[in-house]
């Protein structure tokens, strides 16, 4: 250790000391910089694997949509799938055995028939004609269109078989293969298969669940952010319920999960699977943090803004609703949308309340089974299907594309509206 | 029949007494020579007046509508034909709901039981009866206070102190919710637990070295009740929380050191918010990337190097989880780094030691009740994360503590107990909310004496 300090002449010692001090900034750092490239590295791995869902693979099919095929009235009953078959058939006059004919129906996704029978809805006008359409070829060949199905795998170790493959290049020099803007992916709910999946129902349930959160969270949050701050006497009950908030705030998601159950759904007997339920779920979980918030940004408003109002005779609530609240609330505002955010990300205490069902119709109010964007993330990336993998992928990215939205708009709230006391 | 508008009438009637109260208390101002003889601002009469209109009749009818089905289902009930009513109190309710049904229903459920189609114009009839009653007598319950109120407003009376005293109340409510909160999960969860333990001993619950709940599947099958020991459930969430916590801990708080005490201002600014994106990403999308991208990238590093890697192994969700709580442990490190008086460092550099001596001798010791309050409450957070071990930790509970084998995690086996169809009266159900119990409790106590001590530590320095 230090022996015999001297100022002028430094020691081994000194700069042994110095080195050491280096070496620590230099770990500081490391650690800094491992923990940011894993965010590069995660978000470089979400994109680079999620930006091919947002183009899918078509073929283009001539349909014939003669007049013996709708003879029946209801335009519903007619088989759209013969007319996929029909026309693939008359691509690829040459195919006769009942297995190759098998392997090029294969080739177009299940999803061109639903697509046939919304154009004749919205078009009966179409029938006897023959309409050039794109469909949606099925998920394999969308695969092997975007390289992520080897083409050069033996044959057994491959999704494809040889005769499909050819069949496939036939079409894309004709150019009758070609890959397009996934509207799908936008527009539809979720499906069993990778090419027909889209996150409209997911969007929208978490839009109608997150709408329930906000209403009951935030003013009950901010009301009993003001008492606990403004009225509330300083005595053992009150301590006891700011412990409870505090704790509250850390306990895990996955308990709310079982208070819904055991609550909402058993006890009040509320239709599981419901956005209901759900929000009411995740407003019990961001209460706390909305409390928390709403505490603090009321701290921040200084007494002297309180005594001048209850000086020129106001009364408290006055003081607390004409003066004290308006100077807090932007405070609160970003509270409340952080904990918007918090919620929005929020899987765990959805499982537990049956929002995992596999739901194919697009929630249209409250109490309709919905599934939200961080379920069908997990349901997704539970799926087997190679081509659910990048489906996952781009829900992620809009996932985060929403959190980021908003907490931009928290951050420019508190930067616009912030006071400088 | 304005049943349906009822709530819309109460408050248009709410709005016209409001009208009304503010006149009555102008005109009693003009009597009495100007506004400032009255006691309270003619708001506040006109407020006092639509609230003694609404809440009442709002209390009647919450009241009506928690009791409705109660109270119509036993009219009903009761002129049930004898041999419907012999049977068991299951059977029942499922005639009770079958009649509902048919009520309901319209055209298009109809039963082959006359007695139930019988007894379902019955229940529209009670229920049409009931809700004209409840109606008019909500209004009643508006009008009659209302007036009265109307009638009390004098320059004398206190409406502001009436009205701000009911605002105060509603603010308690409110302010009461979180305990609510806290008391519905301490009921909810113990109550399915205690059922549980009813049918499972807590010893062999708590101490039990076999988990294998799955196997409960026919009431004669053998080793039908399942194994409830929940020790191979606990050391796997342990050994989970453990890895993580060792990737989270140096990362974390060598972060914290840096960014408060090395980092210029300008590193710091975006530094920070950038560790923070960490805390924002949802947990599923950890998940996602645990599962799709580390586990494979651990099970080839590993048997590259001659080990035996699960693919579900806990090592990759433990890795992501310390990953995912990097920033819980750094930013309330950092507070609490940045609460210890610059005094103190001063001193310490003044005498002559380097930043890293002042660092480890000074700084560390004075933040260190705050620093082991952080990492308690990133503990808690670890052992309570779902979706992360959900996604990419196994479902199999081994007694292992070698981190290449899959192991199973409390909160893994909630979510596989309670997702997809249930019976609310078998262990295998109720073991959840007793693994729940037990979480539960676990992080209240870690979180209860993590705050305590960050708080205490504060008052310390303030």
């Amino acid at each position: 250790m230090i022996t015999q300090p001297n100022l002028l002449e430094p020691g081994k010692d000194l700069k042994k000391r110095y080195r050491t001090d280096r070496w620590f900034q230099r770990i500081g750092i490391t650690a800094i910089t491992l923990a940011l490239a894993f965010i590069a590295l995660l978000f470089y791995k979400i994109i680079t694997e999620g930006y091919t869902a947002f183009i899918q693979t078509k073929i283009m099919l001539e349909v014939d949509f003669s007049e013996q095929t709708f003879a029946k009235e209801n335009l519903a009953a007619a088989d759209y799938p013969a007319l996929v078959k029909k026309s693939l058939s008359e691509l690829f006059p040459e195919v006769t055995g009942r297995n190759d004919k098998k392997l090029l129906f294969g080739l177009v996704s299940s999803g061109a028939a639903y697509k046939l029978e919304e154009m004749v809805s919205a078009n009966p006008k179409i029938i006897g004609t023959r309409q050039k359409v794109w469909v949606p070829a099925a998920s394999d060949v969308d695969m092997l269109m975007k390289n992520k199905i080897d083409r050069n795998a033996p044959q057994e170790n491959r999704r494809l078989q040889d005769n499909q493959l050819a069949w496939l290049d036939n079409l894309h020099n004709q150019g009758k293969l070609e890959k397009q803007f996934n509207q799908t992916f936008f527009t539809s709910g979720d499906s069993r298969d990778p090419e027909m999946a889209g996150i409209l129902g997911g969007v929208k349930g978490t839009f109608l669940t997150l709408l329930i959160t906000l209403t009951l969270a935030f003013p009950i949050g901010v009301a009993a952010a003001i008492y606990l701050e403004e009225f509330a006497p300083q005595n053992h009950w009150t301590d006891f319920i700011e412990v409870n908030i505090n704790n509250l705030a850390a306990v895990p998601s996955i308990i709310f999960g079982l208070l819904g159950l055991a609550v909402f759904i058993n006890f009040f007997g509320l239709p599981r699977s419901t956005s209901i339920v759900g929000g009411l779920v995740l407003a019990l979980m961001t209460l706390p943090t909305i409390i928390i918030a709403g505490r603090a940004s009321l701290k921040s408003v200084p007494p002297s803004i309180r005594e001048a109002a209850l000086g020129v005779g106001a009364s408290k609530m006055q003081t607390v609703t004409h003066h004290v609240l308006p100077l807090a609330m932007p405070g609160m505002l970003t509270g409340g949308i952080i904990g918007m955010a918090r919620a929005l990300g929020e899987t765990a205490p959805l499982l537990m309340i049956g929002m995992v069902a596999f739901i194919v119709d697009i929630p249209g109010a409250i109490s309709d089974p919905a599934t939200l964007l961080p379920v069908q993330i997990y349901l997704w990336a539970d799926s087997p299907e190679r081509g659910f993998t990048e489906k996952t992928s781009a829900a992620i990215i809009m996932l985060l594309a929403f959190l980021m939205t908003m907490n931009s708009l928290a951050i420019y709230l508190r930067k616009r509206f912030e006071i400088k006391w | 029949m304005i049943y349906p508008y009822i709530i819309p009438s109460i408050l248009a009637l709410s709005a016209g007494v409001y009208i009304l109260g503010l006149r009555r208390a102008e005109k009693v101002a003009t009597y009495s020579g100007g506004l400032s003889e009255l006691h309270s601002l003619p708001t506040h009469y006109g407020v006092f007046a639509a609230l003694c209109c609404a809440m009442p009749a709002l209390l009647v009818l919450v009241l009506w509508m928690i009791f409705e089905e109660k109270v119509i289902t036993s009219m009903v009930a009761g002129n049930l034909p004898a041999d419907l009513l012999r049977q068991s109190a299951n059977e029942l309710t499922l005639v009770i709901n079958e009649v509902k049904n048919v009520a309901f229903g319209g055209f298009t459920a109809t039963s082959g039981n006359p007695a139930i189609e019988k007894a379902a114009v019955a229940y529209m009839a009670h229920l049409t009866s009931a809700r004209n009653m409840v109606s008019i007598l909500v209004v009643f319950c508006s009008i009659i206070p209302a007036w009265f109120a109307i009638k009390s407003i004098g320059k004398d009376l206190r409406a502001r102190n009436l009205v701000e005293g009911a605002v105060r109340i509603v603010l308690f409510a409110c302010a009461g919710v979180a305990i609510l909160t806290t008391i519905g999960i301490v009921f909810s969860v113990m109550f399915e637990a205690l059922r549980f333990f009813q049918a499972v001993p807590l010893t062999d619950f708590l101490f039990g070295l076999q988990w294998s709940p799955q196997i409960a599947m026919r009431a004669d099958q053998a080793g039908s009740s399942g194994a409830f020991g929940a020790v191979p459930v606990l050391t796997g969430t342990f050994l989970i929380a453990m890895i993580a916590m060792l990737v989270a801990i140096p990362i974390g708080l060598l972060a914290a050191i840096y960014l408060s005490e090395y980092a210029s201002s300008s590193l710091r600014n975006w530094a920070k918010p950038a560790l923070e994106i960490l805390a924002g990403i949802p947990t599923v999308v950890f998940g996602f990337f645990a599962a799709l991208t580390v586990a494979p990238i651990i099970r080839e590093l590993g048997t590259a190097l001659g080990f035996t890697v699960s693919s579900e192994s806990a090592l990759a969700a433990g890795l992501i989880m310390g990953i995912m709580i990097i920033p819980f442990v750094s930013s309330l490190s950092e507070d609490v780094i940045h609460a210890v008086p610059q005094s103190m460092r001063d001193g310490s550099l003044a005498l002559g030691a380097t930043h890293f001596e002042t660092i480890r001798h000074v700084v560390i010791p004075a933040a260190l009740p705050g620093i082991v309050g952080s990492i308690l409450l990133a503990v808690s957070r670890a052992v309570g994360e779902t979706m992360i071990v959900v996604m990419a930790a196994g479902l199999s509970a081994n007694l292992s503590f070698n981190p290449l084998a899959t192991v199973t995690t409390v909160t893994v086996q909630i979510v596989t107990l309670l997702v997809g169809d249930q019976e609310f009266d078998s262990p295998k159900t109720l073991a959840a909310f007793a693994l729940g119990l037990l979480l539960f409790v676990f992080t209240l106590a870690l979180n209860f004496f993590a705050l305590r001590v960050v708080r205490k530590y504060r008052e310390h320095y303030e």
